[in-house]
Protein backbone atom coordinates (compact mmCIF):
# COMPACT_ATOMS: atom_id res chain seq x y z
CA UNK A 1 0.00 0.00 0.00
CA UNK A 2 1.13 3.23 -1.25
CA UNK A 3 0.41 5.33 2.09
CA UNK A 4 1.93 2.44 4.39
CA UNK A 5 5.02 2.73 2.06
CA UNK A 6 5.78 6.48 2.47
CA UNK A 7 4.85 6.33 5.81
CA UNK A 8 7.53 3.68 6.35
CA UNK A 9 10.23 5.51 4.64
CA UNK A 10 9.99 8.56 6.69
CA UNK A 11 10.00 6.69 10.02
CA UNK A 12 13.41 6.34 11.81
CA UNK A 13 14.09 2.93 11.01
CA UNK A 14 14.23 1.82 14.70
CA UNK A 15 14.30 -1.34 15.35
CA UNK A 16 16.62 -2.30 12.53
CA UNK A 17 20.02 -0.08 13.53
CA UNK A 18 20.79 0.61 16.88
CA UNK A 19 24.37 0.73 18.01
CA UNK A 20 23.34 0.40 21.87
CA UNK A 21 20.66 -2.56 20.57
CA UNK A 22 18.13 -0.96 22.71
CA UNK A 23 15.89 -1.65 20.21
CA UNK A 24 16.40 -5.45 20.33
CA UNK A 25 12.89 -7.33 21.01
CA UNK A 26 12.73 -8.09 24.78
CA UNK A 27 11.09 -11.61 25.33
CA UNK A 28 10.17 -12.95 29.03
CA UNK A 29 10.31 -16.84 28.56
CA UNK A 30 8.57 -18.74 31.29
CA UNK A 31 8.66 -22.87 31.82
CA UNK A 32 9.21 -24.75 34.87
CA UNK A 33 11.69 -27.40 32.36
CA UNK A 34 14.69 -26.37 32.99
CA UNK A 35 16.51 -28.01 29.29
CA UNK A 36 13.08 -26.13 27.79
CA UNK A 37 14.49 -22.72 29.17
CA UNK A 38 17.57 -23.61 27.94
CA UNK A 39 16.34 -24.05 24.35
CA UNK A 40 14.01 -20.77 24.70
CA UNK A 41 17.02 -19.07 25.75
CA UNK A 42 19.09 -20.24 22.72
CA UNK A 43 16.75 -20.11 20.15
CA UNK A 44 15.84 -16.65 21.34
CA UNK A 45 19.33 -15.57 21.60
CA UNK A 46 20.10 -16.91 17.89
CA UNK A 47 17.47 -15.01 16.49
CA UNK A 48 19.06 -11.87 17.94
CA UNK A 49 16.86 -11.12 21.19
CA UNK A 50 17.20 -10.00 24.18
CA UNK A 51 16.22 -13.06 26.51
CA UNK A 52 14.76 -12.97 30.35
CA UNK A 53 13.90 -16.30 31.34
CA UNK A 54 12.02 -17.10 34.43
CA UNK A 55 10.73 -20.93 35.98
CA UNK A 56 7.53 -20.04 36.92
CA UNK A 57 4.49 -18.00 36.07
CA UNK A 58 5.25 -16.05 39.91
CA UNK A 59 8.07 -14.99 38.89
CA UNK A 60 7.24 -13.70 35.54
CA UNK A 61 4.96 -11.37 37.74
CA UNK A 62 7.56 -10.30 40.06
CA UNK A 63 10.32 -9.89 37.10
CA UNK A 64 7.06 -7.14 35.57
CA UNK A 65 5.93 -5.61 38.96
CA UNK A 66 2.77 -7.40 39.00
CA UNK A 67 3.29 -9.33 41.93
CA UNK A 68 0.67 -7.57 43.74
CA UNK A 69 2.86 -6.11 46.44
CA UNK A 70 3.83 -3.44 45.01
CA UNK A 71 2.41 -1.76 41.98
CA UNK A 72 4.94 0.42 40.96
CA UNK A 73 5.58 2.22 38.13
CA UNK A 74 8.60 2.27 38.58
CA UNK A 75 8.93 -1.55 37.66
CA UNK A 76 7.56 -0.58 34.47
CA UNK A 77 9.78 2.33 33.34
CA UNK A 78 12.61 -0.44 33.58
CA UNK A 79 11.31 -3.38 32.17
CA UNK A 80 9.95 -3.26 28.29
CA UNK A 81 9.47 -6.86 27.41
CA UNK A 82 7.56 -6.67 23.69
CA UNK A 83 6.54 -10.79 23.79
CA UNK A 84 6.01 -13.13 26.42
CA UNK A 85 6.56 -16.84 25.89
CA UNK A 86 5.39 -19.19 28.36
CA UNK A 87 4.46 -23.22 28.54
CA UNK A 88 1.41 -24.26 29.48
CA UNK A 89 1.99 -26.72 32.07
CA UNK A 90 3.04 -25.57 34.88
CA UNK A 91 2.77 -26.34 38.51
CA UNK A 92 0.93 -23.60 40.42
CA UNK A 93 0.25 -20.98 38.22
CA UNK A 94 -0.18 -22.41 34.62
CA UNK A 95 0.86 -20.51 31.75
CA UNK A 96 -3.21 -19.98 30.68
CA UNK A 97 -3.34 -17.84 34.44
CA UNK A 98 -0.65 -16.01 33.89
CA UNK A 99 -1.88 -14.95 30.27
CA UNK A 100 -5.12 -14.24 32.23
CA UNK A 101 -3.35 -11.97 34.65
CA UNK A 102 -1.07 -10.32 32.23
CA UNK A 103 -4.28 -9.12 30.18
CA UNK A 104 -5.82 -8.27 33.14
CA UNK A 105 -3.40 -5.59 33.64
CA UNK A 106 -3.93 -2.30 32.33
CA UNK A 107 -0.21 -1.86 31.49
CA UNK A 108 0.77 -5.26 29.93
CA UNK A 109 -2.06 -6.16 28.25
CA UNK A 110 -0.97 -5.39 24.94
CA UNK A 111 1.83 -7.43 25.23
CA UNK A 112 1.52 -10.42 22.61
CA UNK A 113 1.40 -13.62 25.05
CA UNK A 114 2.23 -16.73 23.39
CA UNK A 115 1.62 -20.44 24.85
CA UNK A 116 3.83 -23.44 24.02
CA UNK A 117 2.54 -26.71 24.88
CA UNK A 118 3.46 -29.96 23.94
CA UNK A 119 0.12 -31.38 23.94
CA UNK A 120 -2.02 -30.70 20.45
CA UNK A 121 -5.24 -30.26 22.76
CA UNK A 122 -7.45 -28.28 20.67
CA UNK A 123 -10.19 -26.79 23.87
CA UNK A 124 -6.45 -25.82 24.91
CA UNK A 125 -5.62 -24.04 22.51
CA UNK A 126 -9.31 -21.99 21.95
CA UNK A 127 -9.33 -21.27 25.66
CA UNK A 128 -6.08 -19.82 24.82
CA UNK A 129 -6.66 -17.49 21.98
CA UNK A 130 -10.21 -16.70 23.55
CA UNK A 131 -8.10 -15.27 26.58
CA UNK A 132 -6.42 -13.25 24.21
CA UNK A 133 -3.05 -15.34 23.54
CA UNK A 134 -1.23 -14.01 20.63
CA UNK A 135 -0.31 -17.52 19.17
CA UNK A 136 0.02 -21.22 20.71
CA UNK A 137 2.72 -22.93 19.43
CA UNK A 138 3.43 -26.83 19.62
CA UNK A 139 6.42 -28.03 21.47
CA UNK A 140 9.14 -28.75 20.40
CA UNK A 141 9.53 -25.04 19.68
CA UNK A 142 11.77 -24.79 16.22
CA UNK A 143 13.85 -21.93 14.79
CA UNK A 144 11.43 -21.53 12.11
CA UNK A 145 8.51 -20.65 15.39
CA UNK A 146 10.91 -18.26 16.57
CA UNK A 147 11.59 -16.62 13.47
CA UNK A 148 7.86 -16.10 12.20
CA UNK A 149 7.02 -15.09 16.07
CA UNK A 150 9.60 -12.00 16.04
CA UNK A 151 9.15 -11.37 12.17
CA UNK A 152 5.10 -10.85 13.41
CA UNK A 153 6.05 -8.86 16.61
CA UNK A 154 8.39 -6.88 14.41
CA UNK A 155 5.95 -5.73 11.99
CA UNK A 156 3.49 -4.89 15.12
CA UNK A 157 6.02 -2.66 16.39
CA UNK A 158 6.78 -0.72 13.35
CA UNK A 159 3.06 -0.21 12.84
CA UNK A 160 3.01 1.02 16.66
CA UNK A 161 5.46 3.46 15.32
CA UNK A 162 3.90 4.64 12.45
CA UNK A 163 0.93 4.84 14.82
CA UNK A 164 2.84 7.50 17.02
CA UNK A 165 4.49 9.27 14.04
CA UNK A 166 0.69 9.43 12.67
CA UNK A 167 -0.51 11.06 16.25
CA UNK A 168 2.53 13.30 16.21
CA UNK A 169 1.96 15.00 12.52
CA UNK A 170 -2.36 14.88 12.89
CA UNK A 171 -4.38 15.20 15.28
CA UNK A 172 -7.11 12.68 14.62
CA UNK A 173 -6.29 9.61 16.41
CA UNK A 174 -5.61 6.69 14.16
CA UNK A 175 -6.64 2.77 13.99
CA UNK A 176 -6.43 0.93 17.26
CA UNK A 177 -3.64 -1.27 18.42
CA UNK A 178 -2.18 -4.08 16.24
CA UNK A 179 -1.78 -6.34 19.11
CA UNK A 180 -4.62 -6.90 20.59
CA UNK A 181 -7.59 -8.35 19.00
CA UNK A 182 -10.68 -10.49 19.23
CA UNK A 183 -10.48 -13.96 18.83
CA UNK A 184 -10.58 -14.08 15.16
CA UNK A 185 -13.59 -16.87 14.13
CA UNK A 186 -11.51 -17.67 10.24
CA UNK A 187 -8.03 -18.15 12.89
CA UNK A 188 -10.08 -20.64 14.54
CA UNK A 189 -11.55 -22.44 11.71
CA UNK A 190 -8.02 -22.65 10.31
CA UNK A 191 -7.08 -24.01 13.58
CA UNK A 192 -9.63 -26.63 13.70
CA UNK A 193 -9.28 -28.03 10.05
CA UNK A 194 -5.28 -27.89 9.50
CA UNK A 195 -3.26 -29.67 11.54
CA UNK A 196 -3.01 -27.87 14.64
CA UNK A 197 1.07 -29.01 14.73
CA UNK A 198 2.06 -25.39 13.81
CA UNK A 199 -0.82 -22.66 14.33
CA UNK A 200 2.15 -20.10 12.64
CA UNK A 201 1.20 -22.00 9.02
CA UNK A 202 1.24 -19.65 6.36
CA UNK A 203 -2.68 -19.88 6.29
CA UNK A 204 -3.05 -18.55 9.65
CA UNK A 205 -0.61 -15.85 9.48
CA UNK A 206 -2.03 -14.63 6.46
CA UNK A 207 -5.48 -14.45 8.25
CA UNK A 208 -3.71 -12.40 11.17
CA UNK A 209 -1.97 -10.15 9.05
CA UNK A 210 -5.33 -9.54 7.40
CA UNK A 211 -7.28 -8.47 10.30
CA UNK A 212 -4.28 -5.67 11.32
CA UNK B 1 47.18 -37.99 8.21
CA UNK B 2 45.53 -36.22 11.04
CA UNK B 3 43.65 -33.89 8.29
CA UNK B 4 42.51 -37.53 7.47
CA UNK B 5 41.52 -38.78 10.81
CA UNK B 6 39.51 -35.57 11.37
CA UNK B 7 38.21 -37.07 8.30
CA UNK B 8 37.25 -40.26 9.28
CA UNK B 9 35.79 -39.28 12.82
CA UNK B 10 33.68 -36.75 10.62
CA UNK B 11 32.48 -39.52 9.17
CA UNK B 12 32.05 -41.95 11.97
CA UNK B 13 30.42 -39.23 13.74
CA UNK B 14 27.80 -39.22 10.62
CA UNK B 15 27.18 -42.77 10.50
CA UNK B 16 25.95 -42.87 13.60
CA UNK B 17 23.68 -39.84 13.85
CA UNK B 18 22.54 -41.34 10.55
CA UNK B 19 21.97 -45.07 12.41
CA UNK B 20 20.10 -42.95 15.58
CA UNK B 21 17.87 -41.29 13.00
CA UNK B 22 17.26 -44.44 11.08
CA UNK B 23 16.39 -46.35 14.74
CA UNK B 24 14.22 -43.63 15.59
CA UNK B 25 15.79 -43.31 18.65
CA UNK B 26 16.73 -39.14 17.80
CA UNK B 27 14.40 -37.15 15.50
CA UNK B 28 14.90 -33.96 13.70
CA UNK B 29 14.57 -31.86 17.03
CA UNK B 30 17.92 -33.21 17.97
CA UNK B 31 19.19 -31.86 14.86
CA UNK B 32 17.62 -28.54 15.17
CA UNK B 33 19.80 -28.33 18.48
CA UNK B 34 22.46 -29.00 16.58
CA UNK B 35 22.05 -26.06 14.29
CA UNK B 36 21.60 -23.85 17.55
CA UNK B 37 25.06 -24.51 18.13
CA UNK B 38 28.36 -22.31 16.71
CA UNK B 39 30.99 -20.44 18.06
CA UNK B 40 29.31 -18.46 20.27
CA UNK B 41 28.07 -21.71 22.11
CA UNK B 42 29.95 -24.24 20.67
CA UNK B 43 29.30 -26.76 23.73
CA UNK B 44 25.22 -26.12 23.35
CA UNK B 45 24.01 -29.53 22.92
CA UNK B 46 26.27 -31.55 25.13
CA UNK B 47 25.33 -28.74 28.00
CA UNK B 48 21.63 -29.24 27.28
CA UNK B 49 21.88 -33.10 26.91
CA UNK B 50 24.11 -33.39 30.12
CA UNK B 51 21.38 -31.23 31.75
CA UNK B 52 18.87 -33.57 30.27
CA UNK B 53 20.49 -36.79 31.83
CA UNK B 54 20.65 -35.27 34.88
CA UNK B 55 16.82 -34.49 35.32
CA UNK B 56 15.75 -37.70 33.49
CA UNK B 57 17.64 -39.87 36.10
CA UNK B 58 16.58 -37.75 39.01
CA UNK B 59 12.53 -38.25 37.67
CA UNK B 60 13.26 -42.08 36.62
CA UNK B 61 14.34 -42.85 40.23
CA UNK B 62 11.10 -41.34 41.50
CA UNK B 63 8.90 -43.35 39.27
CA UNK B 64 10.79 -46.46 40.05
CA UNK B 65 10.25 -45.25 44.03
CA UNK B 66 6.97 -44.64 43.26
CA UNK B 67 6.32 -48.24 41.75
CA UNK B 68 7.78 -50.00 44.65
CA UNK B 69 5.79 -48.86 47.18
CA UNK B 70 4.23 -51.39 48.47
CA UNK B 71 1.22 -49.08 48.82
CA UNK B 72 1.41 -47.37 46.13
CA UNK B 73 -1.39 -45.57 44.34
CA UNK B 74 -0.34 -42.10 43.63
CA UNK B 75 -0.91 -42.18 39.60
CA UNK B 76 -1.36 -39.14 39.23
CA UNK B 77 2.48 -37.81 41.13
CA UNK B 78 3.12 -40.33 38.22
CA UNK B 79 2.19 -39.00 35.61
CA UNK B 80 3.74 -35.27 36.65
CA UNK B 81 7.04 -36.97 37.06
CA UNK B 82 6.08 -38.56 33.33
CA UNK B 83 4.86 -35.88 31.75
CA UNK B 84 7.89 -33.46 32.42
CA UNK B 85 10.48 -36.68 31.28
CA UNK B 86 8.45 -36.71 28.55
CA UNK B 87 8.30 -32.93 27.48
CA UNK B 88 12.33 -32.81 28.45
CA UNK B 89 13.03 -35.62 25.84
CA UNK B 90 11.05 -34.15 22.99
CA UNK B 91 12.73 -31.20 23.09
CA UNK B 92 16.11 -32.59 22.72
CA UNK B 93 14.73 -35.30 20.32
CA UNK B 94 15.06 -38.50 21.89
CA UNK B 95 11.92 -39.74 19.95
CA UNK B 96 11.79 -43.62 21.42
CA UNK B 97 12.12 -42.46 25.18
CA UNK B 98 9.29 -39.96 24.34
CA UNK B 99 7.40 -43.05 22.80
CA UNK B 100 8.12 -45.51 25.49
CA UNK B 101 6.66 -42.37 27.74
CA UNK B 102 3.94 -42.25 26.13
CA UNK B 103 3.00 -45.57 26.63
CA UNK B 104 3.61 -45.47 30.23
CA UNK B 105 1.31 -42.65 30.21
CA UNK B 106 -1.15 -44.17 29.25
CA UNK B 107 -0.74 -47.24 31.91
CA UNK B 108 -1.16 -44.84 34.62
CA UNK B 109 -4.18 -43.65 32.62
CA UNK B 110 -5.74 -47.13 33.36
CA UNK B 111 -4.46 -47.69 36.82
CA UNK B 112 -2.50 -50.48 35.27
CA UNK B 113 0.46 -51.22 38.01
CA UNK B 114 1.68 -53.68 36.30
CA UNK B 115 1.69 -52.10 32.86
CA UNK B 116 3.29 -49.40 34.45
CA UNK B 117 6.14 -51.22 35.67
CA UNK B 118 6.53 -53.07 32.47
CA UNK B 119 6.72 -49.45 30.74
CA UNK B 120 9.09 -48.79 33.74
CA UNK B 121 11.57 -51.27 32.65
CA UNK B 122 11.23 -50.22 29.11
CA UNK B 123 11.78 -46.55 29.59
CA UNK B 124 15.06 -47.56 32.01
CA UNK B 125 15.73 -49.16 29.18
CA UNK B 126 15.77 -46.94 26.35
CA UNK B 127 16.95 -44.40 28.42
CA UNK B 128 20.34 -46.41 28.71
CA UNK B 129 20.80 -47.12 25.42
CA UNK B 130 20.44 -43.08 24.26
CA UNK B 131 22.81 -42.11 27.12
CA UNK B 132 25.35 -44.48 25.57
CA UNK B 133 24.73 -44.06 22.29
CA UNK B 134 25.06 -39.99 22.92
CA UNK B 135 28.15 -40.35 25.04
CA UNK B 136 29.67 -42.55 21.92
CA UNK B 137 28.32 -39.43 19.87
CA UNK B 138 29.85 -36.75 21.74
CA UNK B 139 33.74 -39.09 22.34
CA UNK B 140 33.82 -39.13 18.91
CA UNK B 141 32.93 -35.32 18.23
CA UNK B 142 35.36 -34.31 20.66
CA UNK B 143 37.99 -36.09 18.77
CA UNK B 144 37.17 -34.71 16.07
CA UNK B 145 37.58 -31.03 17.55
CA UNK B 146 41.07 -32.10 18.21
CA UNK B 147 42.51 -34.08 15.17
CA UNK B 148 40.82 -31.39 13.39
CA UNK B 149 42.98 -28.68 15.88
CA UNK B 150 45.99 -29.95 15.30
CA UNK B 151 45.74 -30.51 11.65
CA UNK B 152 46.30 -27.16 10.70
CA UNK B 153 49.76 -26.67 11.79
CA UNK B 154 51.21 -29.62 9.49
CA UNK B 155 49.23 -28.37 6.66
CA UNK B 156 51.16 -27.77 3.70
CA UNK B 157 50.24 -25.28 0.68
Amino acid sequence: MAGGEVLRQNLPEKLEESPSGANELHVLAVDDSLVDRKVIERLLKISSCKVTVVESGTRALQYLGLDGDKKSSIGFDSVKVNLIMTDYSMPGMTGYDLLKKIKESSVFREIPVVIMSSENILTRIDRCLEEGAEDFLLKPVKLSDVRRLKDFIMKGEVKEGEKRCCKRSRSEDCSPSPMTHPCDSSLLSSLSSSSVLSPLSPSTLSSKKSRL
Amino acid sequence: MLGLGADLLWADMNRLLAFLFHQGVLDEQFLQLQQLQDETSPNFVSEVVNIYFHESEKLLRNLRGLLMEREFSDYKKMGIHLNQLMGSSSSIGAKRVTNVCLAFRAATDHNNRSGCLRALEMLEHEYCYLKNKLHELFQIEQQRVLAAGVRYPVQNN
